[in-house]
């Protein structure tokens, strides 16, 4: 599976290089069996995690993996939805697409800094159910993303002990909302759905642990993402 | 208004409420209402003594019934501007109906969560004396309905780290905080249909205020840099632009400073 992205502001390097260290590393790996013990004593756990599994990680460092893995797959949509936008896309929702790609771009590598050599790696995502050339299959998809994204976030900060990352997580998520209200209004215009299946009866938007949010993501990946580990 | 009214109704759902207003400033304070201080300028000295009060961190008692203050304000704002004939459009009253009905959802779950210890409805003057006719002007309306709600999110992510010890309070905190924010975002997304200007958007960019008017509301949203990091100069972004960053990270407001703007547009107690 070669990685749908073609994002014309980030490189995807990084992905590319641990494609090839992997395959590089295994061709070694046969190469040197004999001295197998040295080999594994090399590996990080990361790596015994299984050939492509992503295991996020513990404590709060496994949140923001979380979130960075959420902004990844975001920023990865976007990117593609603009290199090959439908057919008739408005000026209004250029704009308003352009400026959500670049927003969750900033998103994707604001955590990928913040979390230095924890970083978990670049994932490959899997758009294969989505028709980027259809506006309603690449807006409700959006939709689906911005909702999600704000689920996980509300879901995920009382399981942050840092405040100065909980303030952040704060930061971005009031943003994803905004993008899921104005996707909305693209789809239905000054309708309800800006703000309307999402809230409960008590006018509250949705909260989702992780152990929801990961299986709803997980079919947009071919990474296997594991959050095990993760706080609960 | 009756300021000792207020400080009453504080006090009895914050039992040291007039212990933590320093003595010196409540004389000084006192002093001045005894002067020729303009009636109208009273709500901002009240939030400035408040300001004082409240500067410390917060209990979880004193968060929700500042959520509540904020959430009363917007209640009424939108009530009064849904039975206010001839004041929105057909095309936009199905939005403002919703924002109402939210609003009073949030008003219900504070007062709920509460009890006996939730401050009381006050008085409001949506024209904050005369300066925005928001009854009558619908453009004008919508500009203080995105402002009320930029300030509502910045008012609630402010809140977050004081609710941090008590986890299930924090996640309602959380879900009617990213409400407030499609709210902020479809009122902006509105003004900007009505103003012609594509560069309204749905989220901040800068700290471009709505309206001139209400520039306080909007102070510190260009700020980039997030956990010690400048967003603005990570590499991966590329030829993303600073003002850009601006919109993707929205910023917390202090209680003082959102009882700042809340000020003028509450009269008093009912």
């Amino acid at each position: 599976m070669e990685k749908i992205s073609t994002n014309p502001v980030v490189s995807s390097d990084s992905q590319i290089l641990s494609k090839v260290n992997r395959r590089y590393f295994l061709r070694s790996a046969g190469v040197a069996a004999a001295t197998g013990a040295f080999i594994l004593g090399a590996c990080t756990e990361k790596d015994l995690a299984g050939d492509d599994t992503v295991d996020l990680g513990t404590g709060d460092v496994g949140i923001l993996n979380y979130a960075y893995a959420l902004e990844q797959l975001e920023a990865a949509f976007y990117i593609q939805v603009m290199t090959t936008p439908y057919l008739n896309m408005t000026d209004a929702e250029k704009w308003a697409l352009t400026d959500i790609r670049d927003h969750e771009i900033i998103h994707r590598e604001f955590f990928k800094k913040a979390l230095g050599d924890s970083a978990i790696k670049g994932l490959t995502p899997n758009f294969a159910s989505i028709d980027f050339q259809d506006r309603m299959s690449v807006l409700k998809s959006a939709m689906l993303f911005e909702d999600t994204g704000v689920s996980a976030y509300n879901g995920a900060g009382k399981l942050l002990k840092d405040v100065n990352y909980l303030l952040v997580a704060g930061k971005i998520v009031s943003v994803e909302a905004r993008h899921a209200a104005i996707i909305a209004d693209l789809i239905n215009p000054n309708a309800l759905e800006f703000a309307n299946g999402q809230i409960n009866e008590m006018g509250l938007d949705r909260a989702y642990s992780p152990s929801v949010i990961l299986p709803m993501v997980q079919p947009f990946v071919m990474n296997k993402i594991s959050g095990n580990l993760l706080p609960r | 208004m009756n300021i000792f009214k207020i400080l009453d109704d504080l006090q009895k759902v914050d039992g040291d409420a007039i212990g933590r207003i320093d003595h010196a400033t409540r004389r000084m304070f006192m002093n001045r209402i005894g002067s020729t201080l303009a009636a109208a300028a009273v709500p901002t000295v009240f939030a400035s003594i408040v300001n004082k009060a409240y500067a410390a961190s917060a209990t979880p008692i004193e968060v929700l019934n500042f959520a509540l203050t904020l959430e009363y304000l917007e209640e009424t704002f939108y009530f009064q501007a849904n039975r206010t004939p001839g004041l929105i459009p057909g095309m936009y009253s199905l939005v403002f109906s919703q924002i109402e009905k939210h609003e009073r959802q949030h008003v219900e779950f504070l007062q709920g969560a509460l009890g006996a210890a939730a401050v009381k409805r006050l008085n409001y003057d949506f024209t904050a004396g005369g300066k925005f006719p928001t009854m009558t002007d619908f453009p004008t309306f919508v500009t203080v309905s995105a402002a009320f709600e930029d300030t509502g999110v910045r008012a609630y992510k402010g809140q977050a780290g004081n609710l941090i010890s008590t986890p299930q309070l924090l996640e309602y905190a959380l879900q009617v905080h990213s409400v407030e924010a499609r709210h902020a975002a479809i009122a902006r997304k509105i003004l900007g249909t009505l103003t012609s200007n594509p560069m309204m958007k749905g989220w901040i960019t800068e700290d471009k205020p709505v309206n001139p008017a209400v520039a306080p509301i909007y102070a510190g949203e260009g700020n980039t840099t997030h956990l010690g990091i400048d967003a603005a100069t990570l590499a991966g972004i590329g030829s993303i632009t600073r003002a850009t960053v601006t919109e993707s990270f929205d910023e917390p407001l202090e209680m003082a400073d959102v009882l700042k703007i809340a000020g003028p547009f509450i009269v008093g107690p009912k």
